[in-house]
């Protein structure tokens, strides 16, 4: 791209500077309710009180009547829905299903890039099919499994069935393809078998590739909705998505404590892309079509 | 001896590729291609979960899909499902719009701007923190009575209608810039239109369309302009009461488009835009300029068929992810309502199954979706194939 006029610069900066203000108000009115006072909310009429009307340190007592501090919602939203129990279950959840995840995708990602065997095409093509199969179509029958093994409300129905992805096979399968021989040539003649050309060779070598996939796998474990709703019936194996979700049907109008436990549950995915964004980037680019 | 070895060699890594696909194969058969079976054969069974299934035959098809007689007038076995899909349909309106929002954004997102990342970075959070937090945040925005959304209008309402004049005045810049964007979307579907023609060489009659357009947007201001006292009164009732936006049925869907498109724009459409537009080589520009192309021209010219892959990668995501979409915006925000307009199909499949425990009907839905995307996407495909620039 050539170089940009003076003005044209600053129309660009104008139009970007109102479009990041549009997606960073909701965000800020979030954190500015979740500071406010409980009845604050409900006032219809009047202007925006962007700000809280009361900005202590402490709960005291104005004219007469109770003012909490400004942080007074946190506690009783982290109280009201068991934010740790959330976060563990959550944590807990996306760290296995993902680690597990990367290590069944790369492992028959392997097979089918570099070893021989009666059928891998045919096989492989039977991968692709499957991805066009909506998630809802064999979400009733893996239920039903589910519920045969008693498996219904454990960890195991929200870890076990998101082990398996044709996706990521199919996703590592092409980069592996794109790996130069040579070395893997030099290993064999050094006696060394597949295992050790897998985990020493192919893996170091598709780092970017196994971030990629590890950093979407997590995402998609972490912000999973419908499959979680479906098997949980009790607190305990709940996600945080899940436990938000009975936290709104709890508190429908509450909305500065709605507020406070959103943003509970946002902060730390937004500091931890804050500091990494580069490579969620990175990784969208390499995950996209190569043309 | 040499052929034994090979043999050998051949078995050695057989059993190994065995080795390395059990895992990922014995999930690929319990939680994907049995599963599939098994639903299709759950699509022709009754079952409640709690009791035996039995085989209806094509019964959930015929209720789903099928229509009867009802005085003289055909009447669907099924009106909700049907209404369901048309929602479905409604909400997939925000994905070509959503796709020139983020095309424009990486446009711009790929000019040498100092502090580029910073917006990249902001543009981006939505679509990093999607999810419940955020869905519950925008109801609260959406609330008639103390959403951020509604005292914003109502705020601005009450200022510029304090004076009538000024109020006129706005009504006029109102209904000016409602017709350019109704004259601008029927321009660009006409545009759309003439180039799947062009591509496909199909006759395209140029010049008749483009008198047709122009009579057509005089006819929008005209019509604005004789029903002057209307749009008054429209605005005005807009701005000073404004719609409860989730509440009403005739504005649900549009709110829920309006929110994707927010947490749409500068998301992963965006990046992959980006990726494709970095990979154009500058000498396209370059000399696209020695024949005298301006901007636009450029664009026309080198941009939009280099990332025309691209596109089409993002259209076929899009229409295959849109038609099974809504389920959470829909169980945390509306509850499907009001009057189940905004339930989609994925909603009532969930609803049939697990809170209906209605597994026969449900997997038929399930397999109505499969259809439906599968055709789809051999549409997009096949159309796709001659219309999209590959280098």
């Amino acid at each position: 791209m050539n170089r940009l006029r003076p003005g044209v610069k600053l129309i660009l900066y104008i139009v970007l500077g109102l479009g990041a203000i549009t997606m960073l108000v909701p965000f800020l009115w979030m954190l500015t309710t979740s500071c406010k006072q409980p009845d604050e909310v409900f006032s219809a009429s009047g202007g925006i009180n962007l700000l809280p009307r009361y900005f202590v340190w402490r709960d005291t007592i104005v004219d007469g009547s109770k003012i909490r501090a400004w942080w007074g919602n946190y506690p009783d939203a982290w109280r009201a829905i068991n934010f740790p129990r959330l976060y563990l279950s959550s944590i807990f959840v996306a760290v296995v299903g993902t680690f597990g995840q990367v290590l069944t995708s790369s492992m028959a990602a392997y097979a089918f890039a570099r070893l021989r065997f009666p059928g891998r095409d045919k096989l492989f093509f039977a991968y692709l099919a499957t991805m066009m199969v909506p998630g809802s179509v064999t979400m009733i029958p893996v239920f039903v499994i589910m519920k045969h093994l008693g498996w219904i409300n454990t960890y195991q129905a929200l870890i076990v069935p998101g082990l398996f992805s044709a996706y990521g096979t199919f996703m590592l399968r092409q980069f592996f393809m794109g790996l130069p021989t040579e070395l893997e040539d030099a290993a064999k003649i050094d006696g060394s078998g597949y295992i050790g050309i897998w985990s020493r060779i192919i893996l170091p070598l598709s780092k970017p590739a196994l971030a990629t996939l590890t950093t979407f796998t997590f995402m998609g474990f972490w912000g999973s909705y419908m499959w979680p709703l479906v098997v949980t019936i009790t607190e305990t194996p709940r996600t945080l998505p899940i436990g938000l979700r009975y936290f709104v049907g709890q508190h429908a109008t509450n909305y500065t404590q709605l507020m406070a436990g959103s943003m509970i549950a946002l902060i730390p995915v937004l500091v931890i892309f804050i500091f990494n964004q580069r490579y969620f980037v990175e990784g969208i680019k390499l995950s996209g079509l190569k043309q | 001896m040499r052929r034994m070895k090979q043999v050998s060699q051949k078995q050695k890594e057989t059993v190994a590729a065995i080795g390395f696909l059990l895992p990922n194969f014995l999930g690929f058969l319990a939680f994907t291609s049995i599963p599939v079976i098994v639903s299709l054969i759950m699509a022709f069974t009754h079952w409640n979960i709690f009791k035996q299934p039995f085989w209806v035959g094509m019964e959930n098809f015929r209720s789903l899909l099928w229509f009867h007689g009802e005085g003289g007038r055909l009447v669907p076995n099924d009106p909700f499902f049907w209404q369901y899909v048309g929602n479905t349909i409604y909400l997939m309106i925000g994905i070509p719009f959503g796709m020139a929002a983020s095309l424009i954004v990486a446009l711009m997102m790929n000019q040498k701007l100092k502090g580029i990342v910073f917006f990249r970075t902001v543009y981006f959070l939505p679509s990093v923190c999607s999810g419940v937090a955020l869905l519950i945040l925008w109801k609260y925005l959406y609330n008639a009575d103390i959403g951020l959304i509604n005292k914003t209008i109502r705020l601005m309402g009450a200022y510029i209608y304090a004076h009538k004049v000024v109020g006129v005045g706005f009504t006029v810049l109102c209904a000016i810039v409602f017709g350019i964007i109704a004259l601008g979307v029927a321009a660009a579907v006409l545009a759309l239109c003439q180039w799947i023609c062009d591509k496909l060489a199909l006759p395209w009659p140029e010049h008749a369309l483009r008198v047709a357009t122009v009579i057509a947007g005089a006819a929008i201001f005209i019509i604005i302009g004789w029903h002057g006292r209307t749009v008054y009164n429209m605005v005005n009732i807009f701005f000073t009461t404004p719609p409860d936006w989730l509440g009403k049925a005739e504005w649900a869907k549009p709110s829920l488009i309006l929110m994707g498109l927010w947490g749409g724009l500068g998301g992963y459409n965006m990046i992959l835009y980006l990726a494709a537009l970095q990979g154009v080589p500058s000498s396209y520009y370059e000399a696209a300029e020695i024949d005298g192309a301006g901007p636009w021209a450029k664009f026309w010219a080198v941009t939009w068929p280099m990332v025309s892959p691209t596109t089409f990668f993002i259209l076929i995501m899009s229409v295959i992810g849109g038609f099974q979409s809504g389920f959470m915006t829909a169980d945390v925000m509306t509850g499907g309502g009001p009057a189940g307009s905004t339930t989609t199909i994925e909603y009532y499949l969930y609803q049939t199954a697990f809170q209906n425990f209605n597994m026969g009907y449900a997997s038929a839905i399930a397999w109505f979706m499969f259809a439906v995307v599968f055709v789809l996407t051999l549409l997009v495909w096949k159309l796709g194939g001659r219309v999209v620039t590959y280098e």
